[in-house]
């Protein structure tokens, strides 16, 4: 698996930074020696294997269902760049 | 009406012939629960901005998702509730995109393996006849914040209190094949899970909105997609997002089809989209982001592990499921002996259902729904109230039923008592009895006002010898005389017998 410059373009603006445009050839060939070393694994047999996500046998544990948290909005709002009103304000954004 | 009338057709007319519609709904349907489903903030809708926020649902750094158990017992109950498989095997997945309202970056949901699996469920057109539309599946996921975006010219306003409520996404299989239906179908669902009390269902409040998933194919080639299970044989679909009443559901729906009956007509083709629908309009339009509106680029959420449920967990909230709307329908009309109709109406609505429940705890169950459906709702609906506003208790209903079931007053005095409990309250007995509304049976006194209306009107009399029918002139005056009170069946019998010599 590699990526293209154009996928590498693509990822920076699905995760909204900005077009590191004279860098992009250098990503592409970073990205790719990545890719290229964590494709190692190709080399282990997986076969009948299930697939994991987690390496942590012990089951999901739950909360009950109690309001315990929350009412701290000066805390919520303390690092918002703009709040007005106990709103966030952040630029217009409307489809 | 017999189930999935194969005779039900949709069409809509158009220059190259005649089209149907196919349509799958995603319904999101907020969790009644206290608190939010991986935090443990209020989920209490109104509340100032950004009160009911703990620093899990503001996507601080550090904070760690842990989940609502409640939440997880909802969803299963709602997905037995749809007939649907439940799974014991489920994960959370991460669904990436970037929205002022989504302070994560990612919503937490269930892309790969859902909580629930296949189910299905019968709705109900207007007319009365039912159809059966599959459940694809039902997942948990969280709930974004609120955007407002007419506070300011040039700004737009985030409140998070909505952010991370659970929410159940319940995905139709395209089995809707009109407007009507797919209200039908969401007003199903609504009844359904408000009966499970798994979800308010107040679309106004957001607790319930839809994406519409809508396409156009000619006559005959659904059937085949539905023998195939291939989506080849349909058109291509296009998603009309958030649609937050039935009545717009219907108008996106109807404006959705035409626009693409006459793309195809004029040669175009439909591009698989999603749209939004103005409701100040009526029209659909394109998002303007749809480039990147597909990719979320889904993985397992690190921070959460499956979500296995134990056999004895599912079984437990399924021998505690409440009975059905479906079931109660079948029940009212084959054990209490309601008509079909009557059984529809007072099942539509929990609410109703409960009242009805509780009226026949202490009268007779067909008077009942007689009383419940035509003079409580009636007034109800002049006065603009819903039923757990009625002035009228389901006791004072049940004494009201069976004062008319013991011949104490007729059905029509029983209407005055009711207006009167209805203004006044009180105890339809006593109201009865104090104000001297009680019928009269007692022969002796009717047959004496009956004595003296034939010695009074003579011509009358003669009259009804010849033209029976015009007894009622007779009935009417008894009525008048006696202040309504008289027994219909005693006075009937009595001039009868004076009269007629029957």
């Amino acid at each position: 698996m590699s990526v293209t410059e154009d996928d590498v373009r693509r990822i920076a603006r699905l995760a909204r930074i900005a077009e590191p445009k004279d860098r992009v050839a250098k990503l592409t060939g970073e990205l790719n020696g990545i890719l290229a070393w964590v494709e190692m694994l190709n080399e282990v047999d997986v076969d009948g294997v299930e697939p994991m996500t987690t390496p942590v046998s012990t089951p999901l544990p739950m909360r009950e269902d109690a309001v315990t948290d929350g009412e701290i909005p000066e805390k919520v709002l303390k690092n918002a760049p703009k709040a007005e009103e106990g709103f966030f304000v952040v630029p217009k954004s409307v489809e | 009406m017999p189930l999935d009338d194969a005779t039900y057709r949709y069409t809509l007319p158009g220059a190259t012939g005649e089209w149907e519609i196919v349509i799958g709904l995603e319904v999101h349907a907020q969790v009644q629960s206290n608190a939010k489903l991986f935090s443990g903030a209020s989920t209490e809708f109104g509340a100032a901005p950004n009160t009911h926020v703990s620093l899990v649902d503001a996507a601080m750094p550090g904070m760690l998702p842990v989940i609502n158990k409640h939440c997880v017992e909802q969803a299963v109950k709602t997905g037995l509730g749809l007939n649907a498989q439940i799974n014991s095997f489920s994960r959370f997945d991460r669904k990436n995109y970037f929205y002022p309202d989504l302070p994560q970056g990612y919503q937490i949901s269930q892309f790969q393996f859902p909580i629930v699996g296949e189910g299905e469920i019968v709705c109900e057109r207007d007319d009365g006849s039912r159809f059966t539309v599959g459940i694809e599946r039902l997942h948990l996921e969280q709930d974004a914040g609120k955007s407002i975006h007419d506070l300011d010219p040039n700004a737009t306003y985030v409140d998070l209190n909505r952010s991370g409520v659970a929410l159940m996404e319940i995905v139709s299989k395209p089995h809707v094949r009109s407007p009507q239906e797919a209200a039908a179908y969401v007003r199903t669902l609504r009844t359904i899970v408000r009966y499970l009390d798994t979800c308010g269902g107040d679309m106004e409040k957001g607790q319930m909105r839809a994406d519409v998933n809508v396409s156009v194919c000619r006559p005959g080639q659904y059937e085949k997609f539905r023998e195939t299970g291939d989506f080849k044989h349909l058109g291509t679909r296009c998603e009309i997002k958030n649609v937050n009443s039935l009545r717009f559901i219907m108008q996106a729906i109807e404006y959705e089809a035409r626009r693409q009956i006459d793309i195809i007509e004029e040669g175009g083709k439909i591009d698989q989209e999603t749209r939004l629908f103005d409701a100040n309009t009526g029209v659909t339009r394109a998002m303007r982001s749809k480039e990147e509106a597909h990719d979320y680029r889904y993985f397992p959420d690190p921070d959460l592990l499956p979500l296995e449920l134990e056999e004895s967990f599912i079984e437990n909230i399924r021998v505690n499921l409440p009975e059905l709307p479906e079931a109660k329908r079948k029940r009212f009309v084959e054990v209490l002996g309601l008509s079909e109709y009557d059984a529809s109406v007072l099942t539509a609505d929990k609410d109703r259902a409960d009242y009805f429940e509780a009226v026949i705890a202490g009268a007779d169950a067909k008077l009942s729904a007689n009383w419940v459906n035509n003079e409580l709702f009636g007034r109800l609906n002049k006065e603009g109230f819903s039923i757990t506003e009625s002035p009228v208790s389901p006791v004072q209903l049940a004494k009201l039923v069976s004062l008319i079931t013991s011949n104490v007053i007729s059905g029509k005095i029983a209407k005055d008592v009711f207006e009167i409990v209805w203004a006044e309250g009180g105890d339809p007995e006593q109201i009865v009895e104090s104000r001297g509304m009680k019928q009269v049976t007692d022969t002796g006194a009717i047959q004496k006002v009956v004595d003296e209306l034939i010695a009074a009107n003579p011509e009358q009399a003669e009259k009804v010898k010849v033209k029976p029918q015009t007894l009622g002139w007779f009935v009417g005056q008894v009525m008048k005389a006696t202040g309504g009170k008289a027994n219909p069946q005693a006075v009937n019998e009595i001039l009868r017998k004076k009269l007629l010599d029957v």
